[in-house]
């Protein structure tokens, strides 16, 4: 751990978040955009509607999706004591596109897999609740050691749970008529390409306001419970209302990525990875810097995504993804 | 505080279908040292554990300040009792410093004593020199020091103890049951396995068999050899040395 001021690291965040969002909005095939944002005369209508009706909703979105996911990683991460743990590796995202399948193949249009999605990641963490509650509601005096297996067999539980719904994915990608193919893996993969709605962009970021506020309302309690449910008790830790709140926030948080994004992998445990390095673990300061982290982190993956091969555009997932796995794998190593 | 810090009425512990505890009547007076001793599983952790509200009895009632424990708000509780679990975890780094000041949760985010109390905690158990350590680099003897100086910090006036001087090696042993017999603001109940250590530390002992008898009362009373012998189903001499109460010594079992 670096030794750096959170106040300054939580700067450098905004600092870093206002440049790639300048950077998302003037990078594309049309150039100039910005000035968009200042002239408002007839001859920058195009330059406008590309700004308003394209890359400032998709930018929002990317924004508020990588920090939802990355608010919803940290906390999952905090809940089962293991850094490992995020929405992808649990298999929520998994299921999250198996609802917005479902959906889309019964005619739901949009609006339906937005509600598929939603409603497969809460199907999802509440499966992975019921199957492993002794590890998130357990008996308070267990002994450490079953602590710690309670957690790996959460983990398992949701590994086994992404891989039931990757073959879910395949039956119903067999079963899909082909014009829909391509859309569809987009979607798997986490794709940005279809968030132009500004106001679902913003709805998003009043989420993702709202959780943080949340979850930072708990962030000293959380503390004490990394270190064991029953320590935590003793100190005066109300141990199953805080669980339930964050379980709850996470849920929503993820909920609402998928929703906006689909299923864009491993932010949620890059980004509380790389800045525990640098902030350390105090849940107070290391919650809003992985926020900040991890919706930097997917602006400028969307923004890579959608210029590196133009007029081409990759989805966003397949990046985060090339960059989460070696992440993931070096930290196992280490462990 | 009342006169009874911590009382146990007709208590009954279960592990499963195992009736460890039955009917465990337990007056502990303020400023009392008790020691817990039986074989491993008698349930020394589980009665530790329901007098720190963590665990419901099974039967009967723990009454601390008078009141049954369930009853108590958990953040009124930690202002009255801390506890030494029998493990801890560390999934994340965390220094030494912060890991003691978790102890002082209750006292919310301005709390101006916590550091100048935690140091003067980790002081005392000879982890003075460890305060900006990861807590993951310690051995389990120095992480163990850090537990108890944690359970210190949080200046509750009963101190709950599994195994305090698990991991710990001969001087740290003598060390850390000196400083607890040295407590005067505290009352005591701590499980151990050492006997001539619980001889140093008991006012009073409890002896649980696992099978749901006890015994409880005055130190001298209860940590006899024929008692203990019995207790752990194997010979045990008490050897006179020129002063004090004497030093048990365990023979091999038949």
């Amino acid at each position: 751990m670096l030794s750096v001021p959170p106040q300054r690291v939580l700067v450098a965040l905004l600092l870093a978040a206002l440049a790639s969002f300048a950077l998302a909005l003037a990078t594309g095939s049309v150039s100039g955009v910005l000035s968009a944002l200042v002239d408002w005369s007839e001859g920058a209508s195009s330059r406008s509607a590309v700004l308003w009706q394209l890359r400032l909703p998709r930018a929002l979105s990317a924004f508020a999706a990588g920090g939802l996911l990355a608010l919803a990683g940290s906390l999952l991460q905090a809940l089962l004591r293991n850094p490992l743990a995020d929405a992808y590796v649990l298999g929520v995202s998994g299921g999250a596109a198996v609802g917005a399948m479902l959906a889309l193949l019964a005619g739901g249009g949009l609006l339906g897999m937005q509600a598929g999605s939603a409603l497969g990641a809460f199907a999802t963490l509440a499966a992975l609740f019921l199957l492993a509650r002794r590890a998130f509601f357990g008996r308070l005096h267990s002994a450490a050691r079953v602590a710690e297996e309670a957690s790996t067999s959460v983990l398992l539980t949701g590994v086994m749970l992404a891989a039931f719904s990757a073959a879910l994915l395949s039956l119903l990608l067999a079963l899909a008529p082909d014009v829909q193919m391509r859309s569809i893996m987009f979607w798997l993969l986490g794709d940005l390409a279809g968030a132009t709605d500004l106001r679902a962009a913003v709805a998003a970021l009043v989420m993702l306001a709202v959780l943080l506020a949340a979850s930072a309302t708990q962030a000293r309690p959380l503390n004490l419970l990394l270190r064991g449910d029953l320590q935590a008790f003793v100190q005066g830790v109300d141990v199953r209302r805080v669980r339930r709140r964050l379980v709850l926030v996470s849920a929503l948080a993820t909920a609402t990525a998928v929703t906006l994004a689909g299923a864009v992998g491993f932010v949620g445990f890059v980004a509380p990875h790389l800045m525990r390095q640098v902030v350390g673990n105090d849940q107070r300061v290391l919650l809003p810097a992985a926020v900040l982290a991890g919706a930097v982190l997917v602006l400028l993956a969307d923004t890579v995504a959608r210029t590196a091969v133009a007029p081409m555009q990759l989805p966003v997932g397949v990046l985060t993804a090339l960059i989460g796995v070696p992440v993931f794998i070096g930290l196992v190593r280490r462990l | 505080m009342s006169e009874a810090p911590i009382e146990c009425r007709r208590v009954a512990l279960r592990a499963g279908a195992r009736l460890l505890v039955d009917a465990l009547d337990l007056q502990v007076r303020a400023g009392s040292r008790w020691v817990v001793l039986g074989p491993n599983g008698a349930g020394k952790s589980t009665l530790l554990a329901a007098l720190a509200g963590a665990r419901r009895s099974d039967d009967g009632s723990v009454l601390l300040g008078g009141r049954p424990v369930e009853q108590w708000d958990v953040q009124a509780l930690a202002a009255q009792r801390a506890l030494l679990p029998d493990g801890w975890l560390d999934p994340f780094a965390a220094t030494v410093l912060d890991t003691v000041l978790t102890a002082r949760y209750r006292l919310g985010e301005a709390d101006e004593n916590g550091t100048r109390i935690a140091e003067q905690w980790l002081a005392r158990f000879d982890c003075g020199s460890l305060l900006q350590r990861d807590v993951r680099s310690l051995s389990r003897g120095e992480r163990q020091r850090v537990a108890i100086a944690t359970a210190l910090s949080q200046e509750a006036p009963l101190l709950l103890l599994d195994e305090p001087i698990a991991h710990q090696d001969p001087r740290h042993q003598a060390l850390v049951i000196d400083e607890l017999a040295r407590l005067q603001a505290h009352t005591v109940v701590a499980s151990l396995h050492d006997l001539n250590a619980a001889v140093r530390l008991a006012t009073h002992a409890l002896l649980l068999n696992g099978r749901g008898d006890w015994t409880a009362g005055p130190a001298e009373e209860v940590l006899t050899a024929e008692r203990l012998s019995a207790l752990f189903d194997t010979p045990i001499d008490r050897l006179p040395l020129a002063s004090g109460p004497g030093f048990f010594a365990v023979r091999p079992p038949r």
